[in-house]
């Protein structure tokens, strides 16, 4: 699945996308931090989110379901969460007496609450990569105090992904080239196929091996000592700023809604 | 200034035991240009990369009259330009401007002279006004021609390239050839690319089991057609 | 499959605030030590090595091969990545490969990042080194028991680490552990196959190629540790998972009734780290629990290491 490589970035001119990343990364964890704080069943708290992720979408001029519509990635693992209803004591809402289940109201006010959790915080990380590019991420990153070389190998990862899914591509192609399907003939065990598989990826890591020793001549060649370097790319304005304290000011001001009874 | 390359009796092998070079001596005049031809696995590409350390065998390596030690590495790495067969593996970066910027900014240089290097060096291959695109959206050409700006951005005095036309298509090759054609540094170039050595390059040196087996004008060495075909080459 | 295709990684909101951060601290904790390590180990290529191999990963898990009735096979690559690099190599490319799935793809969440740093990039690739490294010291240095030890590694490390997120769940409130934690491990049990065919498959490919290429993971720092994760994981493991079974209750009913209200599933928002104006640091149940568990831990890793000393060779050559 994670062959689908387009980029996750879209380019819009707006408020949003012109904002210094650092501010959009802060204002992003501290967003899903909130979402993790509301209580089991605030669900105006959980509305005010929902509302303000609408809103950020619709001024990133993403369209105000952009997200909503990319968000579904977690279903499965609501599977986890599941039976969680039928498990947690309490003031019945629905009974199956023949299968000897119970829903019950507090279960049910859980599960729901995680899913809405997960719901709201998976559209926050969304919108970050759709109104940043990974570089400037990649920037905020290392400005942010998360260790250099740590970041560095996630923007070489980044670079190279690119490069060796190309090379994934053409591997399975030529697999698949000299995988008839005879009929009559029984297919390979699945032992078999299992093996193959993984000589692709032993392959794919000795040409990957190699790469990396080309890189790294590349960059010797060019003057690399060790220590990765950077330059600034971003200078906080005022509207960053601004636009930092505002939505602060928001994402804790829906948290207080949870308190409202 | 010296512009020069001085290989003195160079021996490498690799860690497995293979046996690369044989004994290399080779020098390069001031502003020449020069093919470096033999088949796959003569040595050509381990020995463009002995020519600014990245790797070391024995023998000596001058380079503009300072020889290669310990020491002077990093000095050299900024006179010889390097430039790597597939630009996939020169363009590590995630912008073309952070790619050109790398060099020069490991060599130390204030931020105004650094971005006055990178649009000297994208404007000399031609590909000005690509500094935010990302290299992997480049085409074949285009990435041969920005590697070759990672290198011009250090403003070095000898440029080495390893197969510049391969994969590239006819236009792009022109194209690549008309760019080698106007630098001025002193070039030592191994290729494949017969016709392109016909044109470009006054001096011809053919490497085989690492060693060196011919050295003269392109046009004599051309006129051979033995030698040619003893190292697994043909003329144009 | 349950989880399929990317069973592993905890998206946000299924971890409690309390959970999440304890996960991050550790797994701030397992960076640090493996950049130094890694450091010392790979120098000037550490950067370009570990880019180009996390990108690798990427790409590998893309590989994948058809099992049947529209699932397929394919690879984490946690204990792939510490056989050929090293544990603490291992450990940092993993972390690349989560954070980019997480930002780019929502493939994980952020919070919730540091335990599936912890589960995919430490767990697996601590337990699968070990396991692998204890084959080839008890069966020598041989290609049949590198395959051995890559398959049991790889197998073994995709099983501790989804039954490390089933607790995960489990003391977050989120999925009680009586039904999770068979489910995670039961299912894993079979998505761990795939893992470790693909990984003997690699191996395989390596051996008979550049078998030299080998040697850089199996002379990598940290084996130490690695044995100490595997055999406290496992232990801790295994009194979780059949503790029930122990109890005086056969049916183990009682467990879980004792477990859930020792987890506080029926008291509603005591999971949240501010519940009413008061700091539950010291009369949380979570944290109790999470107290206990660690401080248990610590008393069967002792006891693990000792016994291990003296048994470790049947209980590795059985498989």
């Amino acid at each position: 699945m994670h062959i689908d490589l387009t980029d996750q970035y879209q380019h819009r001119e707006s408020l949003i996308h012109h904002l210094d990343p650092r501010v959009k990364v802060v204002v992003t964890l501290f967003f899903i931090l909130v979402v993790g704080l509301v209580r089991h069943g605030s669900w105006i708290a959980f509305g005010a989110l929902f509302l303000g992720v609408l809103g950020y979408a619709a001024a990133s001029r993403l369209g105000m379901f952009y997200a909503v519509r990319r968000s579904f990635i977690a279903i499965p693992f609501l599977l986890a969460a599941a039976p969680l209803p039928f498990i947690i004591p309490g003031p019945t809402l629905i009974s199956f007496p023949a299968l000897n289940l119970t829903i019950s109201e507090p279960g049910t006010i859980r599960f729901v609450s995680i899913m809405l959790r997960s719901f709201i915080a998976v559209q926050a990380g969304i919108l970050l990569a759709a109104t940043t590019p990974f570089p400037d991420l990649v920037w905020a990153m290392c400005s942010l105090r998360i260790p250099r070389p740590l970041v560095a190998v996630i923007a070489f990862m980044y670079r190279y992904i690119f490069v060796l899914a190309d090379e994934v591509i053409r591997l399975m192609r030529a697999r698949a080239a000299r995988s008839p399907e005879i009929p009559g003939k029984g297919k390979p065990s699945l032992l078999w196929r299992g093996r193959v598989t993984g000589s692709m990826v032993g392959s794919l890591f000795l040409r990957s091996l190699d790469r990396s020793e080309r890189v790294y001549g590349a960059m010797a060649s060019r003057g690399y000592d060790g220590e990765m370097r950077t330059y600034s790319t971003f200078q906080m304005r005022g509207a960053d700023w601004i636009s930092l304290i505002v939505f602060s000011l928001l994402i804790l001001g829906s948290l207080s809604l949870m308190f409202l009874r | 200034m010296h512009h020069t390359l001085d290989i003195q009796d160079l021996h490498f092998s690799y860690p497995d035991g293979r046996v690369a070079l044989r004994g290399v001596s080779l020098f390069i005049n001031p502003g020449e240009k020069t093919a470096l031809v033999g088949p796959n696995g003569s040595g050509k590409s381990t020995l463009l990369l002995h020519l600014n350390g990245i790797l070391r065998g024995e023998g000596e390596v001058h380079v503009c009259g300072k020889e290669l030690t310990d020491d002077s590495l990093r000095q050299i790495r900024a006179l010889v330009g390097l430039v790597f067969q597939d630009p996939d593996d020169q363009l590590f970066s995630q912008s073309v401007y952070e790619d050109v910027a790398f060099g020069p900014l490991y060599m130390g240089l204030p931020k105004e002279e650094l971005e006055q290097r990178v649009r000297q060096a994208l404007e000399d291959v031609g590909m000005a006004g690509s500094e935010t695109r990302v290299p992997h959206h480049l085409s074949e050409g285009e990435k041969k021609r920005v590697a070759i700006a990672t290198v011009l951005s250090m403003d070095p005095e000898v440029l080495v390239l390893d197969e510049p036309t391969a994969g590239l298509d006819p236009r792009g090759r022109r194209e690549l050839i008309q760019l080698l054609r106007g630098l001025p540094q002193t070039m030592l170039v191994a290729t494949h690319d017969m016709r392109m050595v016909a044109e470009l390059f006054e001096r011809t040196v053919i490497i085989d089991e690492g060693q060196v087996v011919g050295d003269g004008q392109t046009a004599q060495i051309l006129a051979e057609p033995h030698l040619l075909a003893r190292h697994g080459l043909e003329a144009p | 499959m349950l989880f399929s295709p990317t069973p592993l990684h905890i998206p946000d909101g299924f971890l409690s605030i309390g959970v999440s951060v304890v996960g991050w601290i550790l797994a701030v904790v397992f960076i640090g030590i493996a950049l130094r390590q890694t450091k010392d180990q790979l120098g000037e290529r550490q950067v370009p090595l570990m880019g180009v191999i996390a990108a690798f990963i990427f790409a590998a898990q893309a590989i994948n091969f058809p099992v049947a009735a529209g699932t397929s096979g394919h690879l984490l690559g946690g204990t792939l990545a510490a056989i050929v690099l090293g544990p603490w190599a291992g450990t940092l490319v993993m972390t690349a490969v989560i954070a980019v799935q997480a930002l780019l793809f929502q493939d994980g969440g952020l919070l919730a990042m540091g335990w599936n740093i912890m589960n995919m990039g430490v767990i697996t690739t601590f337990t699968g080194y070990a396991v692998y490294m204890l084959v080839i010291r008890f069966l020598g240095p041989t290609t049949r028991s590198r395959l051995i030890g890559g398959f049991v590694g790889a197998w073994l490390s995709v099983i501790v680490s989804a039954s490390a997120a089933a607790i995960q769940l489990a003391i977050s409130g989120t999925s009680p552990l009586h039904l999770g934690l068979p489910a995670m491990a039961g299912v894993h049990a079979i998505i761990g196959l795939g893992e470790a065919i693909i990984t003997v498959g690699a191996i395989g490919l390596l051996q008979a190629s550049r078998p030299e290429v080998l040697t850089t993971g199996e002379t990598a720092p940290g084996k130490r540790t690695a044995t100490f994760t595997l055999v406290g994981l496992l232990v801790a493991l295994a009194v979780a998972a059949f503790s029930p079974l122990a109890s005086a209750r056969p049916d183990g009913l009682e467990f879980i009734a004792e477990l859930q209200g020792f987890l506080g599933l029926a008291q509603g928002p005591s999971f949240e780290l501010m519940p009413d104006y008061t700091l539950p640091f010291l009369s949380d149940p979570v944290l109790t629990t999470m107290l206990a568990v660690a401080v248990g831990t610590l008393v069967v890793f002792g006891l693990a290491w000792l016994i291990a000393r003296s048994s470790v060779h049947r209980g590795t050559v059985r498989d």
